[in-house]
């Protein structure tokens, strides 16, 4: 029971720190991506393969994974930097798709659907013992380091530049703001972050492969920096951690609903995560933790029907 | 590997039978697009659960293949409305792109939603299984004809709808100018009602039509969303016939994709459509630029 809640936790630091990555491009930047899987396969990857093939050391192997997505990730931003909210949102899905489809078929490269295994842990041998407590241990360092980061981020001007660019591109634009190099950087270290937790979690299973990486992961992290407070990084890993429990407690309903097969659990499972989801960006679109800045502007209900989306809801109840 | 004249010929038969399956939900893509402007990533959803509503109206109750079609039509419709009023419409005055969010959790739903009711097995409809027809050289599969046939008829009654009804004239209305419409005295939210269903409804049929010529599973819209994306978008997206047109190009696209890459690589083809489209011509090839 207790290498289960280790594990459980372990998990929650790596989903938590691709949260980090999301809320940086999506919560704070305000671009949507719905690829996130995708970057989390890239940064797995490229650490499992640069340490299993290339003889990388470990750290050089987690580095790698980070560095390699969060350039992946400024170049698509730069590419894409010119589309729509919506060409961009599918754009990003077909990255992720393309991903693991290419991890599935390059199997000159990366062994297709047989995954990449034996992928090694950092300090295996010094803690052997009670290697899972450790491996929890950095995990949430890893965790805490991106948090700083992130948080660092969102106080400095940089932070404050996101924001702006977010709520208004052409206002940032017209006082000065190098708007596409701002959302550029923001996108690469989103990018490293997810990057890292991909890197995390080879490690911690020492065993990937392409279906590990489906868009349904993607859409646990959109959850998770929803219901957390999108745009607050201490919102987002408490919207992780309950995510994850939740996730976690509704296996035990196999155990308390008999009769009823392990596909049926798994898609209940689904249609709740669903109707959760659902719920939370109807009743509270800002989250827990929500901006200051989004509880003002739910107050002021001209304000809200002027930002485009708002125009066709009123005038439909205005009839 | 020089291709030859048959072949390219036989590929591009086959771009269009795919096509034509792939224009429905594109149509249902498109006009959400147009009506309500947000991006519905639930189409793949209710793909499927027109798709499973025939398999009970053909297997489970043993009706022909053509009234199941309509129940399809008619279950993905009422989904569709359903689904548009509880999930998406009151995330709707938080901001588009959170109801493209929302519409991606309601496709988290209505996929397993389908998934608790018939597993993951993989299913096929009661049909008899006919030999391909040779036309010469060529080669056509009789249940992919059939699935062109019906989605040629189907777009052919939607445009004459949308052109000589004084609904599908209001319904065009509203996705040019919906202030105008409104001022005009077209309540918006009818049309939009009506629009949702047909949208659903045509998506449910998509799927249909696609487990018809090949099989059924939970994700059967899922797997073609990609494709399905980049025929509204190549299209122009908010534009009907785009989306046909943009349909046909994406079918022929990937068949003929499989000349110069391996046929895995297909599924991500339209992702490549996608990507040359935005970079060259952005509002789509019958798109009107308006952003």
């Amino acid at each position: 029971m207790l290498s289960y809640v280790v594990a459980m936790l372990t998990l929650a630091a790596i989903y938590a720190t691709m949260a980090l990555g999301l809320n940086v491009m999506w919560g704070m930047a305000g671009m949507v991506n719905f690829g996130v899987a995708g970057f989390f396969a890239i940064g797995a990857y490229a650490a499992a393969l640069g340490e299993t093939r290339l003889g990388l050391p470990i750290a050089g192997g987690m580095l790698a994974g980070a560095a390699l997505t969060a350039a992946v990730a400024g170049l698509a931003c730069l590419g894409l930097r010119r589309l729509r909210d919506d060409y961009f949102a599918i754009v990003t899905l077909g990255i992720a798709e393309v991903v693991r489809t290419v991890a599935d078929n390059e199997i000159w490269l990366t062994h297709g659907s047989d995954g990449v295994s034996n992928i090694p842990q950092p300090l295996r041998g010094l803690f052997a013992a009670h290697y899972d407590l450790f491996y929890l241990a950095l995990c949430v360092v890893l965790t805490a380091a991106s948090y700083a980061v992130a948080e660092a981020a969102r106080a400095a001007p940089f932070g404050r530049v996101l924001r702006a660019l977010r709520d208004d591109p052409q206002v940032a634009a017209v006082a000065g703001k190098n708007v596409v190099w701002f959302q550029v950087r923001a996108f690469a270290l989103g990018g490293a972050m997810i990057g890292l937790a991909g890197a995390m979690y080879g490690q911690f299973t020492q065993y990937i492969t392409p279906d590990i990486f489906v868009p349904l992961l993607t859409i646990y992290i959109f959850l998770a920096v929803t219901l957390g407070g999108k745009g607050s990084n201490t919102g987002t890993l408490l919207g992780t951690v309950i995510v994850v429990l939740v996730l976690e407690s509704t296996r035990f309903a196999a155990g308390i609903l008999p009769g009823i097969g392990a596909v049926q659990i798994a898609a209940g499972r689904g249609m709740l995560i669903g109707v959760c989801f659902l719920a939370i960006l109807q009743l509270r679109p800002g989250g827990m933790l929500a901006e200051p800045v989004l509880r003002v502007r739910r107050a002021a209900p001209p304000q809200a029907s002027r930002s485009g989306g708002g125009d066709q809801a009123s005038a439909a109840s205005d009839t | 590997m020089p291709a030859s004249l048959t072949e390219l010929l036989q590929l591009v038969l086959n771009g269009f039978m795919a096509g034509s399956v792939l224009a429905l939900p594109a149509i249902g893509l498109t006009t959400i697009f147009a009506i309500r402007r947000y991006l519905n990533f639930s189409i793949a959803g209710h793909m499927s659960i027109g798709a499973y509503a025939g398999y009970v109206a053909n297997v489970s109750l043993g009706w022909s293949s053509s009234a199941a079609l309509v129940v399809a039509f008619l279950v993905a419709g009422v989904f569709g409305i359903v689904t548009d009023r509880l999930a998406l419409r009151p995330v709707l005055r938080f901001g588009l792109t959170l109801v493209a969010v929302a519409s991606i959790a309601l496709n988290l739903v209505l996929e397993n939603l389908v998934r608790f009711c018939f597993g993951n097995d993989i299913r096929s409809y009661d049909i008899a299984v006919a030999r391909d027809w040779s036309l010469g050289p060529l080669r056509i599969g009789p249940q992919s004809f059939a699935a062109l046939l019906i989605a040629a008829a189907i777009m052919l009654v939607l445009f004459l709808f949308l052109a000589l009804t004084p609904l599908g004239k209001a319904m065009r209305a509203v996705g040019d100018n919906p202030v105008l419409a409104d001022i005009k005295g077209i309540d918006p939210e009818r049309i939009g009602s009506i629009a949702t269903f047909t949208a659903m409804g045509l998506c449910g049929v998509g799927g249909m039509l696609l487990g018809l010529a090949t099989s059924l599973d939970p994700e059967l819209g899922f797997h073609v969303l990609l494709s399905v994306f980049a025929a509204a978008v190549v299209g122009g997206l908010g534009s009907i016939p785009g989306a046909v047109v943009g349909a046909m190009f994406i079918g022929v696209f990937e068949e003929l994709s499989l000349l110069a890459v391996q046929p895995s690589y297909r599924s991500v083809m339209g992702f490549v459509a996608i990507l040359l489209m935005l970079l060259l011509r952005p509002q789509g090839i019958l798109g009107s630029g308006r952003s």
